[in-house]
């Protein structure tokens, strides 16, 4: 199923994963205090990425996505946000434990972000140009005017046209995909090793849309960045992820290699997003939704965070929480009928 | 009713169950009453407003002493046990003369901050609404007032006035202070005139008298509302800075700001003349301004997470 | 479902014999640039509805779909009158809706409603659930119902699929999903015949948004309602609309069945966004043809001469810049399509 001619594609499908992983989150558990009681953001969530890798996290809006961002780039509010337990190691290094002077050196150098809303996270008092250039000048100690030569060319590399006419444009004379771009580029100007985007493309049009995602995957092959891309769209993440994390009310429901999850997913959540959208291609006379609504953080079901909007669940569902476990090598699920769930699909398939 | 809507109902009900736990009244003013009644600022506050309007309005439950009871003859004396703010310089109970004092002052901070709201309101209302210039006039004649300083501008008219009186001084300090709470009205107007739900009234062939008294004054008075308890608590500190030099109230009113005008020979020998009028003062624009803020966090959505 | 069968040849379409509810011919809406505060010079216009017509058939549901600053909201507010056209006509069943005043227009207004994009501002704040879907009957007293408004509005928030018992309720203690329902209901109090739908899934998670698609199209089957449903989601607007308009700089490039438009496009620019779509289906990585823009769409304040996409179209000849196409079929193109070049391609949903 994997046949595409492109290198690119074959660099991006078979990623690094032997070598030692570069992020490795194991249980995390986050908790918002608020006003109507203790809301379990992320409870027990695990996943690793390795160089060249993108993972995808999917959910939609509740489920934990960008809490797990922000919180891998230490820029979770605390309060009310508390991380409960858990590591995410980098490198082997707990980032949780450690120092925050040695911490920050590596956010925004190592590690760092895309945000959704590009026009918010540039200073709109600075011209973009002298926004890069600053960070060459502070972290390479660069002198001023090669700090902007660095800047221009950077601003050419992610196709801003006539880049050195427009470095000392400020944000908002930019177009909303230009100035996702400046966004990009003042992510990738210190060559971290990892980049978190969290919904990178949302606000931009489609057409725009598709060459800000092929930039982004053009960088992370060039300079083998892991990536890790949080997104509710089932599109984007089948045009470029390798991985997929599932996530539903703060855990992940299911993880597989795309190909995998596609194919066959496992986990009801899963088969219902798929199910639920509607498609290019036509085709489909109803939608076939999900009923219900995502269960309140602060009140939790005691058993499969799911059960109560899922169509297959049991008494074994309501009460007992099913883990993350193994269906095939490389695919998990967190459903205690995720294997019958394989097996039928598979058998149905054949 | 179809099968399918059926079905939805059942699902959604499920569903608001588990994220709505009070059933009770919830509208955001219930919201904010809850909110505000749980906040010991609010209690402690609002219990010093209480004293000072009972005082305001029924000073005889304080003293049995007359604020017109005066002897030369024991004129300045110092706290004592029979006069326990002493005694002022025609020789009157100082203690009585504070109680009564109270009146006059809160009546400015209210008349002058209902004149203000109310002006601020309308005026508001119609800038930020209809824009363009209706709302360029009202702007430009707030502009106008606003750039003269308010003290100033009540020194030079008061100054003309000859018989200043309650609402003389409340008039010109209400004509003063408009053009800011008008700017707070308008702004929060302005925020609230593109949402859609306004747009939806007047898809359905809502007036626009309907919908600024339907959709735009509801949403847009919470900021208005609780700026006016501060501004109570500014005016009443205007009132006695005003009357302290010398082009507020004068006697024979009774009024902590004329207290403490008369009082300024005395303030190194005869000190209690200035303490307890000043005490007085501060007590209630702090209680006010408590309150405003108290106020504010309960009514603001947008404060509320 | 009363829908008719779509799996007819392309091209077919069943709505060719229905009445015409709503007639739109040559809408044109300019807003003036000016300079200055008090003494306003009137420096250009932003042409962001600029020579729009097409017809609503009983039954049927009219997709308009574009990308942001197309002219697509302003459409929707020029058809409730919320703005008023520089010129054209919109005839609701051959009445001229935009000349009639006063009773007349009371009267229109109750046969054309809105339901808007964003739930958490559709709703005003402070008033009930039942206040709010009353409003119509308090501005419309001729209107009222004669079972009473409460059960009225009971009714109505049960056609909708929410609870009637959560009448008192207030729109914050419902989910996105629900909100959405709410202003539904108020869009159904009167019984119009048209209900315009501007962007009404956009801002919902996937799985909830295909519960209020659903909805809306059980609501036209029972109810007979025609749709124009505006939305930016191309995948959205296939599966619900009958027939398709495709908007670009604030004029139709393109219009025709579902069908048509999807199958076999025949402006460049719909094949440009068709393909730019990401399909959620990672078998097709790299198989299918991505047709990448070069560039962001020029601004409505100073659009090209003649056709306005050609500054973006690999097509583009001379008389491209000389002659604005008309909306009409062309050679090998059976629908309407506004462009000199234009011709059908077949693969770019498959």
């Amino acid at each position: 199923m994997t046949e595409t001619t492109d290198a690119a594609e074959q660099a991006r499908t078979a990623p690094d994963s032997t070598s030692a992983p570069l992020l490795e989150v194991r249980d995390l558990q986050v908790e918002f205090h608020t006003k109507a009681g203790v809301a379990q953001a992320i409870n027990g969530l695990n996943f690793t990425v390795h160089p060249g890798e993108t993972l995808a996290i999917l959910g939609e809006s509740g489920s934990g996505k960008s809490v797990t961002a922000q919180t891998i780039m230490g820029i979770l509010d605390m309060p009310p946000g508390k991380i409960a337990g858990g590591e995410i190691r980098y490198r082997g290094e707990d980032l949780l434990t450690m120092p925050e002077e040695k911490r920050r050196k590596l956010r925004g150098v190592s590690i760092s972000m895309i945000f959704q809303d590009a026009l918010s996270s540039l200073n709109p008092v600075f011209p973009v140009g002298w926004q890069i250039a600053e960070m060459f000048r502070i972290h390479r100690k660069m002198k001023k005017k090669e700090a902007k030569q660095e800047a221009v060319e950077l601003m050419r590399r992610v196709g801003i046209p006539a880049a050195e006419k427009r470095v000392w444009d400020f944000p908002h004379e930019f177009s909303g995909g230009m100035r996702q771009r400046i966004m990009i580029a003042m992510a990738i100007a210190l060559d971290p090793d990892l980049l978190i985007a969290d919904e990178p493309t949302t606000a931009l049009d489609v057409t725009v849309q598709a060459q800000v995602m092929d930039l982004l995957l053009d960088l992370q092959k060039e300079y083998n960045m892991g990536l890790i891309l949080i997104t509710h769209d089932l599109g984007v993440v089948a045009d470029v992820a390798d991985k997929i994390a599932v996530m539903y009310a703060g855990r992940v429901m299911e993880s597989a290699d795309v190909y995998e999850i596609y194919a066959s997913p496992s986990h009801p959540y899963t088969r219902g997003l798929l199910d639920s959208i509607p498609r290019i291609d036509g085709g489909e006379e109803r939608l076939k939704a999900i009923e219900g609504l995502p269960p309140m953080l602060t009140n939790l079901p005691a058993g499969c965070p799911f059960s109560p909007r899922c169509p297959m669940a049991t008494d074994l569902c309501r009460t007992e929480r099913p883990e993350l476990e193994r269906v095939v090598d490389g695919h998990y699920s967190a459903c205690h009928y995720s294997a019958q769930i394989y097996d039928d699909l598979r058998g149905g398939a054949a | 009713m179809s099968e399918i809507s059926r079905a939805q109902t059942e699902q959604s009900e499920g569903s608001t169950t588990g994220r709505t736990t009070k059933e009770a009244e919830a509208s955001l003013w219930a919201d904010a009453w809850r909110s505000l009644r749980s906040n010991p600022w609010f209690i402690v506050s609002g219990a010093i407003l209480v004293v000072m309007i009972v005082m305001a309005l029924f000073p005889q439950l304080f003293t049995n002493t007359s604020p017109g009871e005066c002897l030369l003859g024991r004129s300045r004396q110092e706290p004592s046990a029979e006069h326990w703010f002493g005694t002022d310089v025609q020789g009157c109970d100082y203690y009585t003369r504070v109680i009564y004092g109270a009146r006059t002052s809160i009546a400015v901070g209210l008349l002058v901050a209902l004149g203000t709201v109310v002006i601020s309101i309308v005026l508001g209302t119609l800038a930020g609404f209809y824009g363009k210039v209706v709302d360029a006039v009202i702007s430009r004649i707030g502009d106008m007032i606003f750039a003269v300083p308010y003290v100033l501008g009540a020194i030079v008219f008061l100054n003309v006035i000859d018989d200043r009186g309650i609402l003389e001084v409340s008039f010109i300090l209400t004509i003063f202070m408009w053009p800011m709470t008008m700017r707070l009205m308008r702004g929060a107007v302005m925020s609230v005139v593109n949402n859609e739900y306004v747009m939806a009234a007047r898809a359905l062939g809502a007036g626009n008298l309907t919908i600024m008294r339907r959709h735009i004054l509801p949403n847009s008075l919470a900021p208005i509302l609780g700026y006016s308890a501060i501004l109570v608590g500014i005016i009443i500190s205007a009132e006695a800075a005003l009357t302290y030099l010398g082009v507020g109230l004068q006697l024979p009113s009774i009024s902590w700001g004329l207290q403490l005008s008369n009082a300024q020979n005395y303030i190194q020998t005869y000190p209690h003349l200035m303490v307890f009028p000043l005490i007085f003062v501060a007590l209630t624009v702090f209680a006010f301004t408590i309150m405003g803020d108290a106020i504010r966090d309960a009514i603001d959505p947008k404060a509320k997470k | 479902m009363s829908r008719p069968d779509l799996n007819t040849a392309a091209g077919a379409d069943p709505f060719a014999d229905a009445e015409v509810v709503l007639d739109v011919d040559g809408l044109v809406k300019h807003f003036p640039l000016t300079q200055g505060v008090i003494f306003q010079k009137r420096v250009g216009a932003v042409k962001a509805v600029d020579g729009v017509s097409f017809q609503l058939r009983q039954g049927e549901t009219l997709g308009i779909v574009g990308e942001s600053g197309c002219g697509k909201s302003t459409l929707a507010k020029l058809l409730m009158r919320l703005e008023s056209p520089d010129e054209g006509s919109v005839r609701f069943r051959g009445e001229d809706f935009l000349a009639v005043r006063g009773e007349e227009l009371r009267r229109l207004r109750r046969k054309i409603q809105i339901i808007f994009q964003d739930p958490y501002t559709s709703l005003n704040p402070r008033m009930s659930v039942g206040d709010i879907i009353a409003e119509p009957f308090k501005l419309h007293p001729d209107a009222k119902p004669q079972q009473g408004i409460r059960p009225r509005v009971k009714e109505l928030l049960d056609v909708v699929g929410l609870n009637p018992d959560h009448i008192n309720r207030y729109p914050h203690q419902f989910s996105g999903g629900q909100r959405q329902r709410i202003g539904i209901a108020r869009g159904l109090a009167l019984n119009p015949d048209v209900i315009i739908c501007d962007e009404p899934v956009s801002a919902l998670d996937v799985s909830v948004q295909a519960q209020v698609m659903n909805l809306l199209e059980d609501l036209q089957a029972e109810f007979g309602l025609s749709y124009i449903f505006i939305a930016h989601d191309l995948s959205v607007v296939r599966h619900i609309s009958d027939r398709v308009g495709v908007m670009y700089l604030g004029r139709l490039a393109e219009l025709g069945t579902e069908d048509e438009i999807y199958g076999a496009p025949g402006h460049p620019y719909t094949q440009a966004l068709l393909s730019a779509v990401p399909v959620p289906d990672p078998t097709l990585r790299g198989k299918r043809e991505q047709i990448v823009l070069q560039g962001d769409p020029p601004s409505p304040a100073n659009p090209p001469s003649g056709c306005r996409f050609r500054t973006r179209c690999w097509k583009a000849t001379e008389i491209c810049a000389e002659e604005e196409p008309a909306l009409t079929p062309r050679p090998g193109v059976p629908h309407d399509v506004a462009c000199h070049h234009a011709e059908v391609r077949e693969d770019l949903t498959a």
